[in-house]
Protein backbone atom coordinates (compact mmCIF):
# COMPACT_ATOMS: atom_id res chain seq x y z
CA UNK A 1 0.00 0.00 0.00
CA UNK A 2 1.47 3.02 -0.91
CA UNK A 3 1.96 6.02 1.31
CA UNK A 4 -0.83 8.29 -0.42
CA UNK A 5 -3.25 5.22 -0.18
CA UNK A 6 -2.62 4.71 3.41
CA UNK A 7 -3.75 8.31 3.78
CA UNK A 8 -6.88 8.03 1.19
CA UNK A 9 -9.50 7.11 3.93
CA UNK A 10 -8.38 9.65 6.51
CA UNK A 11 -8.32 12.39 3.87
CA UNK A 12 -12.29 11.79 2.89
CA UNK A 13 -13.33 11.84 6.81
CA UNK A 14 -10.60 14.59 7.41
CA UNK A 15 -12.57 16.61 4.51
CA UNK A 16 -15.89 15.98 6.84
CA UNK A 17 -13.91 17.04 10.12
CA UNK A 18 -14.43 13.57 11.44
CA UNK A 19 -10.97 12.03 12.05
CA UNK A 20 -9.82 11.75 15.49
CA UNK A 21 -7.57 14.21 16.90
CA UNK A 22 -4.29 11.51 16.94
CA UNK A 23 -4.89 10.82 13.14
CA UNK A 24 -5.32 14.49 12.60
CA UNK A 25 -2.31 15.83 14.02
CA UNK A 26 -0.55 12.82 11.70
CA UNK A 27 -2.33 13.69 8.31
CA UNK A 28 -1.86 17.53 8.51
CA UNK A 29 2.30 16.71 9.59
CA UNK A 30 1.66 14.40 5.99
CA UNK A 31 -0.46 17.11 4.10
CA UNK A 32 2.17 19.67 4.76
CA UNK A 33 5.00 17.82 2.67
CA UNK A 34 2.12 15.93 -0.09
CA UNK A 35 1.20 17.92 -2.67
CA UNK A 36 -0.70 14.92 -4.13
CA UNK A 37 -2.74 14.69 -1.11
CA UNK A 38 -3.62 17.66 -0.92
CA UNK A 39 -5.24 18.30 -4.31
CA UNK A 40 -7.06 15.21 -3.46
CA UNK A 41 -8.15 17.09 -0.18
CA UNK A 42 -9.49 20.04 -2.19
CA UNK A 43 -11.20 17.06 -4.85
CA UNK A 44 -12.82 15.59 -1.36
CA UNK A 45 -14.20 19.13 -0.24
CA UNK A 46 -15.48 19.94 -3.69
CA UNK A 47 -17.38 16.28 -3.18
CA UNK A 48 -18.57 17.60 0.62
CA UNK A 49 -19.72 20.87 -1.79
CA UNK A 50 -21.96 18.67 -3.59
CA UNK A 51 -23.24 16.73 -1.24
CA UNK A 52 -24.56 19.87 1.00
CA UNK A 53 -26.62 20.68 -2.15
CA UNK A 54 -28.85 17.96 -1.47
CA UNK A 55 -29.96 20.33 1.35
CA UNK A 56 -33.61 21.64 0.38
CA UNK A 57 -35.29 23.45 2.34
CA UNK A 58 -37.59 27.11 2.82
CA UNK A 59 -36.24 30.05 1.94
CA UNK A 60 -34.70 32.04 5.28
CA UNK A 61 -37.06 34.50 6.92
CA UNK A 62 -36.82 38.13 4.97
CA UNK A 63 -35.93 39.52 9.20
CA UNK A 64 -32.75 37.41 8.18
CA UNK A 65 -31.21 39.58 5.27
CA UNK A 66 -32.41 42.80 7.30
CA UNK A 67 -30.36 41.82 10.21
CA UNK A 68 -27.21 40.73 7.85
CA UNK A 69 -27.69 44.56 6.26
CA UNK A 70 -27.94 45.93 9.66
CA UNK A 71 -25.08 43.72 10.83
CA UNK A 72 -22.77 44.82 7.76
CA UNK A 73 -23.44 48.87 8.17
CA UNK A 74 -22.14 48.20 11.56
CA UNK A 75 -19.10 46.32 10.80
CA UNK A 76 -15.63 47.50 8.93
CA UNK A 77 -13.76 45.03 6.51
CA UNK A 78 -10.07 43.61 6.24
CA UNK A 79 -8.02 46.68 5.99
CA UNK A 80 -6.79 45.43 2.65
CA UNK A 81 -10.09 45.41 1.30
CA UNK A 82 -11.09 49.18 2.72
CA UNK A 83 -7.62 49.99 0.76
CA UNK A 84 -9.00 48.42 -2.44
CA UNK A 85 -11.67 50.62 -2.49
CA UNK A 86 -10.17 53.83 -1.42
CA UNK A 87 -7.81 52.77 -4.58
CA UNK A 88 -10.88 52.65 -6.66
CA UNK A 89 -12.14 55.66 -5.49
CA UNK A 90 -9.20 57.50 -6.44
CA UNK A 91 -8.70 55.74 -9.68
CA UNK A 92 -12.65 57.30 -10.29
CA UNK A 93 -11.12 60.96 -9.29
CA UNK A 94 -7.99 60.23 -11.37
CA UNK A 95 -10.47 59.70 -14.22
CA UNK A 96 -12.10 62.77 -13.99
CA UNK A 97 -8.42 64.85 -13.43
CA UNK A 98 -6.86 62.97 -16.32
CA UNK A 99 -10.31 63.82 -18.74
CA UNK A 100 -9.49 67.55 -17.39
CA UNK A 101 -5.92 67.07 -17.77
CA UNK A 102 -6.24 66.29 -21.83
CA UNK A 103 -8.15 68.66 -22.83
CA UNK A 104 -6.29 71.34 -21.41
CA UNK A 105 -2.92 69.25 -22.92
CA UNK A 106 -4.87 69.01 -26.50
CA UNK A 107 -5.20 73.14 -26.24
CA UNK A 108 -2.04 73.75 -25.41
CA UNK A 109 -1.24 71.41 -28.46
CA UNK A 110 -3.34 73.46 -30.78
CA UNK A 111 -1.32 76.79 -29.19
CA UNK A 112 2.37 75.38 -29.25
CA UNK A 113 2.12 72.30 -31.43
CA UNK A 114 5.93 71.64 -32.40
CA UNK A 115 7.90 72.13 -29.29
CA UNK A 116 4.84 70.30 -27.41
CA UNK A 117 5.22 67.70 -29.82
CA UNK A 118 8.58 66.73 -28.84
CA UNK A 119 7.76 67.01 -25.61
CA UNK A 120 5.02 64.17 -26.05
CA UNK A 121 7.19 62.10 -27.66
CA UNK A 122 9.64 62.22 -24.79
CA UNK A 123 7.10 62.17 -22.38
CA UNK A 124 5.97 58.70 -24.37
CA UNK A 125 9.40 57.07 -24.46
CA UNK A 126 9.62 57.60 -20.84
CA UNK A 127 6.55 56.24 -19.83
CA UNK A 128 7.16 53.22 -21.77
CA UNK A 129 9.94 52.82 -20.07
CA UNK A 130 8.94 53.36 -16.86
CA UNK A 131 6.27 50.52 -17.85
CA UNK A 132 8.68 48.03 -19.08
CA UNK A 133 10.88 48.65 -15.17
CA UNK A 134 7.32 48.28 -13.84
CA UNK A 135 6.69 44.92 -15.66
CA UNK A 136 10.25 44.03 -14.80
CA UNK A 137 10.05 44.50 -11.04
CA UNK A 138 6.79 42.80 -11.21
CA UNK A 139 7.91 39.65 -12.52
CA UNK A 140 10.49 39.77 -9.69
CA UNK A 141 7.93 40.47 -7.19
CA UNK A 142 5.48 38.24 -8.60
CA UNK A 143 6.91 34.64 -7.51
CA UNK A 144 8.03 36.15 -4.20
CA UNK A 145 4.49 37.71 -2.96
CA UNK A 146 1.68 35.77 -5.32
CA UNK A 147 -0.34 33.71 -3.35
CA UNK A 148 -0.18 31.14 -5.87
CA UNK A 149 3.72 31.01 -6.67
CA UNK A 150 5.58 27.69 -5.86
CA UNK A 151 7.40 28.22 -2.51
CA UNK A 152 10.00 25.45 -1.88
CA UNK A 153 12.25 25.35 1.23
CA UNK A 154 15.53 23.53 0.72
CA UNK A 155 17.58 21.50 3.34
CA UNK A 156 20.10 19.10 3.67
CA UNK A 157 18.56 15.74 2.32
CA UNK A 158 17.47 12.91 4.84
CA UNK A 159 16.85 16.91 7.65
CA UNK A 160 12.88 17.06 8.64
CA UNK A 161 11.28 20.43 7.40
CA UNK A 162 11.77 23.02 10.13
CA UNK A 163 10.11 26.71 10.22
CA UNK A 164 12.18 28.96 8.60
CA UNK A 165 11.80 32.55 8.11
CA UNK A 166 13.36 34.93 5.73
CA UNK A 167 13.36 38.71 6.44
CA UNK A 168 14.69 41.18 3.91
CA UNK A 169 14.45 45.13 4.39
CA UNK A 170 15.98 47.75 2.70
CA UNK A 171 16.57 50.39 5.57
CA UNK A 172 16.45 53.11 3.10
CA UNK A 173 13.20 52.12 1.40
CA UNK A 174 11.51 51.22 4.85
CA UNK A 175 10.74 48.10 2.87
CA UNK A 176 10.49 44.95 4.38
CA UNK A 177 9.32 41.47 2.56
CA UNK A 178 9.29 38.41 4.72
CA UNK A 179 8.86 34.78 3.98
CA UNK A 180 7.83 32.21 6.23
CA UNK A 181 7.95 28.55 5.45
CA UNK A 182 7.02 25.07 7.59
CA UNK A 183 5.14 27.25 10.37
CA UNK A 184 3.11 25.05 12.57
CA UNK A 185 -0.52 25.61 12.73
CA UNK A 186 -2.58 27.79 15.32
CA UNK A 187 -5.20 27.66 17.40
CA UNK A 188 -7.80 29.99 16.32
CA UNK A 189 -7.78 33.45 17.21
CA UNK A 190 -4.08 33.18 17.63
CA UNK A 191 -1.41 34.48 15.15
CA UNK A 192 2.40 34.67 14.17
CA UNK A 193 3.96 38.83 14.85
CA UNK A 194 6.80 39.44 13.13
CA UNK A 195 9.23 42.11 14.99
CA UNK A 196 11.82 44.51 14.20
CA UNK A 197 14.62 44.45 16.93
CA UNK A 198 16.35 47.73 16.69
CA UNK A 199 19.73 48.27 17.48
CA UNK A 200 18.51 50.43 20.76
CA UNK A 201 14.80 50.13 21.79
CA UNK A 202 11.78 48.50 21.83
CA UNK A 203 10.61 45.80 19.47
CA UNK A 204 8.70 47.00 16.44
CA UNK A 205 5.51 45.11 15.26
CA UNK A 206 6.40 44.24 11.79
CA UNK A 207 3.27 42.65 10.77
CA UNK A 208 0.84 39.88 12.03
CA UNK A 209 0.70 36.93 9.85
CA UNK A 210 -1.41 32.91 9.59
CA UNK A 211 0.37 30.49 7.13
CA UNK A 212 -1.80 28.60 5.14
CA UNK A 213 -2.14 25.27 5.11
CA UNK A 214 0.91 24.30 3.76
CA UNK A 215 2.51 26.85 6.36
CA UNK A 216 3.78 29.67 4.27
CA UNK A 217 3.07 33.20 4.68
CA UNK A 218 4.85 36.36 3.56
CA UNK A 219 4.61 39.53 5.01
CA UNK A 220 4.83 42.61 2.32
CA UNK A 221 5.62 46.34 3.61
CA UNK A 222 4.29 46.33 6.38
CA UNK A 223 3.83 50.15 8.35
CA UNK A 224 7.16 50.64 10.18
CA UNK A 225 8.85 53.42 11.28
CA UNK A 226 11.00 55.62 8.88
CA UNK A 227 14.77 54.53 8.67
CA UNK A 228 15.32 52.38 11.58
CA UNK A 229 18.16 50.23 12.07
CA UNK A 230 17.13 46.82 12.41
CA UNK A 231 19.58 44.57 14.96
CA UNK A 232 17.51 41.52 14.23
CA UNK A 233 14.10 40.20 13.33
CA UNK A 234 11.85 37.71 15.36
CA UNK A 235 8.90 35.83 15.53
CA UNK A 236 6.25 35.49 18.72
CA UNK A 237 2.76 33.90 18.75
CA UNK A 238 -0.18 36.65 19.38
CA UNK A 239 -3.76 37.00 19.49
CA UNK A 240 -5.00 37.17 15.95
CA UNK A 241 -5.43 41.13 15.82
CA UNK A 242 -1.52 41.53 17.09
CA UNK A 243 0.22 42.97 20.12
CA UNK A 244 2.03 46.43 20.28
CA UNK A 245 4.62 44.43 22.14
CA UNK A 246 5.44 40.60 22.45
CA UNK A 247 3.13 38.86 25.42
CA UNK A 248 4.72 36.06 24.46
CA UNK A 249 8.70 34.29 24.52
CA UNK A 250 9.91 34.36 20.95
CA UNK A 251 9.81 31.65 19.34
CA UNK A 252 12.14 32.20 16.15
CA UNK A 253 14.61 35.00 15.87
CA UNK A 254 17.27 35.56 13.28
CA UNK A 255 20.11 38.67 13.15
CA UNK A 256 21.53 40.49 10.38
CA UNK A 257 24.08 39.35 8.01
CA UNK B 1 -23.17 42.26 -0.14
CA UNK B 2 -26.75 42.05 -0.44
CA UNK B 3 -26.73 40.65 -4.31
CA UNK B 4 -24.60 38.28 -2.60
CA UNK B 5 -27.29 37.18 0.15
CA UNK B 6 -29.82 37.41 -2.19
CA UNK B 7 -28.08 34.55 -4.79
CA UNK B 8 -26.67 32.39 -1.67
CA UNK B 9 -28.67 33.13 1.38
CA UNK B 10 -31.32 30.09 0.00
CA UNK B 11 -28.35 27.35 0.00
CA UNK B 12 -26.67 28.48 3.01
CA UNK B 13 -30.14 28.43 4.78
CA UNK B 14 -30.88 25.22 3.35
CA UNK B 15 -27.51 23.85 4.75
CA UNK B 16 -27.98 25.25 8.55
CA UNK B 17 -31.26 24.17 8.96
CA UNK B 18 -30.37 20.34 7.34
CA UNK B 19 -27.46 20.03 9.93
CA UNK B 20 -29.15 22.33 12.95
CA UNK B 21 -32.97 21.28 12.63
CA UNK B 22 -33.65 24.30 14.29
CA UNK B 23 -34.93 27.92 12.40
CA UNK B 24 -33.09 30.25 15.03
CA UNK B 25 -29.95 28.40 15.04
CA UNK B 26 -29.83 27.99 11.44
CA UNK B 27 -30.35 32.16 11.27
CA UNK B 28 -27.76 32.56 13.69
CA UNK B 29 -25.28 30.61 10.86
CA UNK B 30 -26.08 32.46 7.85
CA UNK B 31 -25.65 35.83 9.82
CA UNK B 32 -22.08 34.53 10.83
CA UNK B 33 -21.01 33.02 7.75
CA UNK B 34 -22.23 35.72 5.27
CA UNK B 35 -20.47 38.63 8.25
CA UNK B 36 -17.48 36.37 7.93
CA UNK B 37 -17.28 37.02 4.19
CA UNK B 38 -18.02 40.20 4.58
CA UNK B 39 -15.23 41.16 6.67
CA UNK B 40 -12.52 39.08 5.04
CA UNK B 41 -13.83 38.13 1.59
CA UNK B 42 -10.04 36.91 0.59
CA UNK B 43 -10.57 34.24 1.87
CA UNK B 44 -12.59 32.73 -1.10
CA UNK B 45 -10.27 31.96 -3.93
CA UNK B 46 -12.65 32.27 -6.44
CA UNK B 47 -9.53 30.39 -8.88
CA UNK B 48 -10.46 27.38 -7.19
CA UNK B 49 -14.37 27.40 -7.41
CA UNK B 50 -17.20 28.47 -7.20
CA UNK B 51 -18.93 30.65 -4.01
CA UNK B 52 -21.61 28.71 -3.70
CA UNK B 53 -19.84 25.72 -2.80
CA UNK B 54 -17.34 27.36 -0.87
CA UNK B 55 -20.29 28.79 1.18
CA UNK B 56 -22.05 25.46 1.41
CA UNK B 57 -18.99 23.51 3.03
CA UNK B 58 -17.75 26.34 5.11
CA UNK B 59 -21.63 26.51 6.30
CA UNK B 60 -21.74 22.97 7.04
CA UNK B 61 -18.76 22.96 9.07
CA UNK B 62 -19.72 26.00 11.29
CA UNK B 63 -23.29 24.52 11.56
CA UNK B 64 -21.42 21.16 12.70
CA UNK B 65 -19.84 23.10 15.35
CA UNK B 66 -22.62 24.81 16.27
CA UNK B 67 -24.26 21.87 17.04
CA UNK B 68 -21.46 19.72 18.69
CA UNK B 69 -21.00 23.52 20.71
CA UNK B 70 -17.14 23.57 19.93
CA UNK B 71 -15.24 26.06 18.74
CA UNK B 72 -14.47 26.38 14.82
CA UNK B 73 -11.84 24.06 13.49
CA UNK B 74 -10.72 25.47 10.77
CA UNK B 75 -9.91 28.74 9.67
CA UNK B 76 -12.04 30.03 6.83
CA UNK B 77 -8.93 30.76 4.83
CA UNK B 78 -7.94 27.09 5.26
CA UNK B 79 -10.96 25.79 3.65
CA UNK B 80 -9.46 25.11 -0.53
CA UNK B 81 -11.64 23.30 -2.06
CA UNK B 82 -12.49 22.29 -6.27
CA UNK B 83 -15.44 21.20 -7.59
CA UNK B 84 -16.29 20.25 -11.16
CA UNK B 85 -19.69 21.68 -11.85
CA UNK B 86 -20.31 25.44 -12.07
CA UNK B 87 -22.66 26.19 -9.05
CA UNK B 88 -23.49 30.40 -9.84
CA UNK B 89 -26.51 29.86 -10.70
CA UNK B 90 -29.91 28.75 -8.80
CA UNK B 91 -30.72 26.41 -12.02
CA UNK B 92 -27.36 24.98 -12.34
CA UNK B 93 -27.91 24.15 -8.52
CA UNK B 94 -31.12 23.03 -8.94
CA UNK B 95 -29.88 20.23 -11.59
CA UNK B 96 -26.96 19.35 -9.68
CA UNK B 97 -29.05 19.04 -6.07
CA UNK B 98 -31.44 16.81 -7.96
CA UNK B 99 -28.54 14.31 -9.33
CA UNK B 100 -26.77 14.55 -5.64
CA UNK B 101 -30.12 13.14 -4.41
CA UNK B 102 -30.10 10.38 -7.63
CA UNK B 103 -26.74 9.44 -6.41
CA UNK B 104 -27.49 9.07 -2.63
CA UNK B 105 -30.41 6.99 -3.52
CA UNK B 106 -28.76 4.46 -5.71
CA UNK B 107 -26.05 3.78 -2.74
CA UNK B 108 -26.61 1.27 -0.41
CA UNK B 109 -28.41 1.86 2.25
CA UNK B 110 -25.42 1.64 5.13
CA UNK B 111 -23.37 3.58 2.73
CA UNK B 112 -25.64 6.56 2.85
CA UNK B 113 -26.42 6.59 5.95
CA UNK B 114 -22.45 6.44 7.07
CA UNK B 115 -22.15 9.12 4.79
CA UNK B 116 -24.84 11.15 6.26
CA UNK B 117 -24.33 10.80 10.00
CA UNK B 118 -20.62 12.14 9.19
CA UNK B 119 -21.61 14.86 6.97
CA UNK B 120 -25.33 16.11 8.69
CA UNK B 121 -24.54 15.02 11.56
CA UNK B 122 -20.81 15.35 12.63
CA UNK B 123 -20.68 12.23 14.21
CA UNK B 124 -17.04 10.41 13.78
CA UNK B 125 -16.09 7.31 12.24
CA UNK B 126 -15.73 5.59 15.87
CA UNK B 127 -19.09 7.33 16.65
CA UNK B 128 -20.56 5.82 13.47
CA UNK B 129 -19.24 2.58 14.33
CA UNK B 130 -20.38 2.28 17.80
CA UNK B 131 -23.85 3.57 16.30
CA UNK B 132 -23.84 0.96 13.65
CA UNK B 133 -22.08 -1.93 15.25
CA UNK B 134 -19.75 -2.31 12.11
CA UNK B 135 -16.00 -2.53 11.95
CA UNK B 136 -13.84 1.39 12.05
CA UNK B 137 -12.78 -0.13 8.88
CA UNK B 138 -15.54 -0.45 7.27
CA UNK B 139 -17.20 3.04 7.74
CA UNK B 140 -14.07 4.53 6.82
CA UNK B 141 -13.55 2.96 3.08
CA UNK B 142 -17.95 3.93 3.10
CA UNK B 143 -17.34 7.31 3.43
CA UNK B 144 -14.35 7.91 1.42
CA UNK B 145 -16.42 5.34 -1.48
CA UNK B 146 -19.52 7.34 -1.21
CA UNK B 147 -17.68 10.94 -1.77
CA UNK B 148 -16.02 9.35 -4.61
CA UNK B 149 -19.26 7.94 -6.45
CA UNK B 150 -20.55 11.79 -5.82
CA UNK B 151 -17.42 13.10 -7.76
CA UNK B 152 -17.44 10.19 -10.93
CA UNK B 153 -21.21 11.48 -11.40
CA UNK B 154 -20.20 14.46 -11.84
CA UNK B 155 -17.35 13.44 -14.16
CA UNK B 156 -19.19 11.46 -16.46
Amino acid sequence: MSEHEQYAEDLALYALDALAEADRVKLEQHLASCSACRLELEQLRGDTALLALSAAGPRPPQRARQRLLDAVTREPRLAAVAQGELRRGWWGWLGWAGTAAVIVFALSLWRENSSLKEMLASASAHSAESARQLDELRKIAAPIIEPEAQRVTLVAAKTPAQPQGKAFYLKSRNSLVFLASNMPVLPAQKAYELWLIPTSGNPIPAGVFKPDARGSAVVVNPPLPAGVEAKAFAITVENEAGSAAPTTPVLMVGAGE
Amino acid sequence: MADLYDRYSSVVYAVALRVLGDTGAAEDVLQEVFLQLWRNPGAFDAARGSLGSWLAVITRNRAIDSLRKRRPETDIEDVVLSVAPDLAGEAERARAAEKVRGVLGSMAPNQRSALEMAYWEGMSHSEIADKTGEPLGTVKTRIRSGLIALRKAFQS
